[in-house]
């Protein structure tokens, strides 16, 4: 066991965690507003855009991430109209691709999280509201919603972590992440098992943060 | 329970005979995504100059061989593992591979150079056709200059744990932006779309592509050899050392030298090389 490699190689490792929390955050973000908003269409009475949102939902949870991204990054890379269009100027960019890729992905699974928690919402909470007269978009933002991001908050804990461990891909397209760092000290010391387990012992520190700020998440939202 | 009993110990007897077999037997890692090198046909059989050496090697050395795929980026770390005995990947013999393993003599040779498509801004550099950078000299002074101007800013992918990424990254060229790939397959699909402005590779791996594909690749600058770019690629091997283990991979070593002399002397390698390289590319 290499100590001094594994020390040396730390700060770079950490450096590249930087990039790794950008990845994850913004396909969070992204992927949040994705699993709103194919969660509601998904419980839209009309059968055309509830088979539409199950449709997005069920290729995206029944394909693996890394394939999704390589058919993002080198699929849609090779198909000389689109270079030629507005979009490549954001396709072009391995970045950008891996989180159209991650937003989408976890775009899906949030909108499974959203979809049931609004469904285990008591049918008596949104009659309460009708009853005192509220309107239903009312209705909707200040009960339904908040009622369903406590009901998610374990299960979308999950996604998180399971997210960040997903952004390990966004080496394989070119991207410097924290993975991709590793696997570069690798290439020139030839010994991963020291420099992946400073790697995986990062990556499990940040897991301990996110596990840990949503239990405390859900006892303050307890009810 | 009968049943259970003899199932296992048949197990155990099968696990024992195929840990046995592989004592004797000469384990050469390839990465079958190298080609002219090292590829695979489409029914997924392992071909190419190597794979086609490595055999012949074998039956000058007169052992059994296997030859076992392994991904570019783990191929030192699965060789110091023990997950096979011998290296037969293009890799070329360089100062920073030898502090961690060692290498057989050279087999063949091959000459780095820079690939753009047709059109790019890159073609036509002023450099002479070929420099060493062992050798130094003002020659190769003014190449690198030139070099470092045309590529300021630009992007220059290549295959990760090469001797290519090394020379970019050492700053002989400045400071490019380098892009790191698992196979070259990716690298030249990425400068097939246009993300990289140039690629640096092995000049047969864009020749190869370019016949394959049909697309307007061309190589540009000078072929790059010396330095960076090693002496020559060869079989690399673990060092050897004491007791059995080690004594047989010193063992092999030798092995290896004297079939190579051997193939040489035949004209085996040259041979292989004129059918896979078009060209010989002996050493």
């Amino acid at each position: 066991m290499d100590f001094e490699l594994m020390i040396n190689s730390f700060p770079k490792l950490l450096n590249a965690t930087v990039i790794t929390l950008k990845l994850l955050s913004a396909s969070l973000f992204f992927g949040l507003f994705i699993g709103l908003l194919f969660a509601v269409l998904r419980m839209n009475k009309n059968p055309i855009i509830n088979k539409f949102a199950y449709g997005y939902s069920y290729v995206f949870r029944g394909t693996p991430l890394l394939v999704q991204i390589f058919i993002i990054y080198f699929g849609l890379g090779q198909i000389e109209y689109l270079r030629s269009t507005a979009l490549w100027v954001i396709l072009k960019e391995p970045y950008w691709c891996a989180i159209i890729a991650f937003a989408l992905n976890t775009g899906a699974y949030t909108s499974e999280i959203l979809r049931s928690a609004f469904q285990t919402i008591k049918p008596g909470f949104i009659e309460a509201g009708k009853s005192l007269g509220i309107s239903n978009k009312i209705i909707f933002y200040k009960i339904q919603i908040p009622i369903a991001i406590r009901q998610s908050l374990p299960a979308y804990g999950n996604e998180i972590i399971l997210m960040l461990k997903g952004t390990s891909l966004a080496s394989t397209v070119t991207l410097m992440d924290l993975t991709g760092v590793a696997k570069y000290i690798i290439s020139t010391t030839f010994k991963p098992i020291e420099v992946f387990i400073v790697a995986g012992s990062i990556y499990l520190f940040m897991t301990f943060l996110i596990h840990n700020l949503i239990k405390f998440l859900e006892k303050k939202y307890s009810y | 329970m009968n049943i259970i009993k003899k199932f296992s110990l048949g197990l155990l007897i099968t696990l024992f005979l195929s840990i046995s077999a592989h004592a004797d037997k000469i384990r050469i890692g390839t990465e079958g995504a190298y080609p002219p090198w090292n590829s695979k046909d489409a029914s997924g059989k392992l071909i190419g100059f190597e794979v086609e050496l490595a055999w012949t090697l074998c039956r000058y050395i007169g052992k059994q061989c296997e030859i076992v795929e392994q991904d570019w980026d783990g191929m030192i770390p699965a060789l110091l593992m023990r997950k096979f005995d011998a290296i037969m990947a293009g890799m070329s013999i360089t100062a920073e591979r030898q502090k961690t393993i060692t290498f057989s003599q050279g087999y063949a040779d091959e000459v780095a150079q820079l690939a753009v498509m047709k059109g790019s801004s890159l073609e036509g550099m002023d450099t002479p056709s070929g420099i060493n950078l062992s050798l130094g000299g003002s020659d190769v002074k003014s190449a690198l200059k030139t070099l470092t101007a045309a590529l300021s800013g630009k992007t220059v992918c290549v295959q990760t744990a090469t001797i290519h990424q090394n020379f970019l990254d050492s700053g002989d060229v400045g400071s490019v932006n380098v892009r790191t790939y698992k196979t070259q397959d990716e690298v030249n699909l990425d400068l097939a779309s246009g993300r990289c402005d140039a690629a640096l590779a092995a000049a047969v791996a864009f020749t190869d592509y370019a016949e394959k594909s049909g697309k307007p690749v061309v190589l540009v600058g000078p072929t790059f050899s010396g330095g960076a770019f090693g002496n020559g690629v060869g079989v690399g091997l673990r060092k050897g050392g004491d007791g059995e283990v080690g004594t047989r991979d010193a063992q092999l070593l030798k092995d290896f030298n004297k079939a190579i002399d051997q193939a040489r002397k035949n004209g085996d390698i040259s041979r292989i090389a004129i059918k896979w390289f078009g060209f010989d590319a002996s050493m």
